[in-house]
């Protein structure tokens, strides 16, 4: 399936919803969406995996490229994923620890409202 | 034994198809459903280091795939580029994967070679035996 990306706004959080196959061939068109976001002043962003039917390291690289360029920025970056072929890929790349991951969305937004500047 | 072989210009969008036919034929071969998502992965995270290498070296050659099923289910892709670092398979510890000065394609690099160790418990990555290039090959139980 082609990748498919909407965003939407919950409170203070720009949510990215991410469908489809992120990789080698899609994922730069993924991380221009984040960039376009990031530079247009999202701070607080969280991807939604919900609707991902495959990602790859390609696709990883961009997602960990959001996260480090919203921590410089003061921001927060969280991703959301209940699926356990998905977690699997983010347990054994030891992503885990470095990504926060939610099962919902309310969770991820519950979670930070104000990132790394609280 | 069924042997299925597959060439491809080194294109990111062709890594899909490369995929597609890989578990096309796993489960021909009667490889286990629950694993056909590892294969699918696995495949197309050799693939796509394959085309990153011919990119980076400017080659146009085509990055092979060869699939056969002889008692297990095994896969060969098969690259042409000069031998680099990249062989050794190295996981990256999670405090150095966030770390700012990894740049994005060590990090992809990185990530990608976890995923082959952690998915194929089968894995060898060696020097092609004619030539130059290194080829990835994978092996998973069929479950007949």
């Amino acid at each position: 399936m082609e990748l498919s990306l909407a965003t939407r706004t919950v409170g203070e959080h720009t949510v990215l919803e991410v469908g489809g196959e992120v990789d080698v061939y899609t994922a730069p068109r993924l991380r221009e969406r984040l960039l376009e976001l990031i530079d247009g002043g999202a701070r607080h962003v969280v991807v939604d995996l919900g609707r991902v039917d495959f990602l790859d390291s390609t696709g990883l690289g961009v997602l960990v490229g959001a996260l480090k360029r919203l921590r410089t920025a003061g921001g927060s970056f969280a991703l959301v994923c209940d699926k356990e072929p998905l977690l699997k890929i983010f347990r054994i790349t030891a992503l885990d620890q470095v990504f926060p991951l939610h099962p919902t969305v309310d969770a991820a937004v519950g979670a930070e409202p104000t990132g790394a500047s609280a | 034994m069924a042997t299925v072989k597959l060439s491809f210009s080194p294109a990111p969008v062709h890594v899909r198809t490369a995929r597609l036919v890989g578990v096309a034929v796993a489960r021909r071969a009667g490889v286990r459903e629950d694993l056909l998502d590892e294969v699918r992965l696995a495949i197309g995270e050799a693939c796509t280091r394959a085309v990153a290498l011919h990119r980076q070296y400017g080659l146009a050659d085509p990055v092979l795939v060869e699939m056969s099923d002889a008692g297990s289910y095994a896969v060969r892709v098969v690259d042409r580029a000069p031998i680099e670092a990249g062989i050794g398979l190295a996981a990256l510890p999670p405090d150095e994967l966030a770390n700012e000065s990894l740049t994005d394609e060590a990090l992809t690099t990185g990530v990608g070679f976890a995923l082959l160790a952690g998915f194929v418990e089968d894995l060898q990555v060696r020097p092609v035996d004619e030539g130059v290039g290194t080829e990835v090959r994978m092996v998973w139980p069929v479950g007949r």
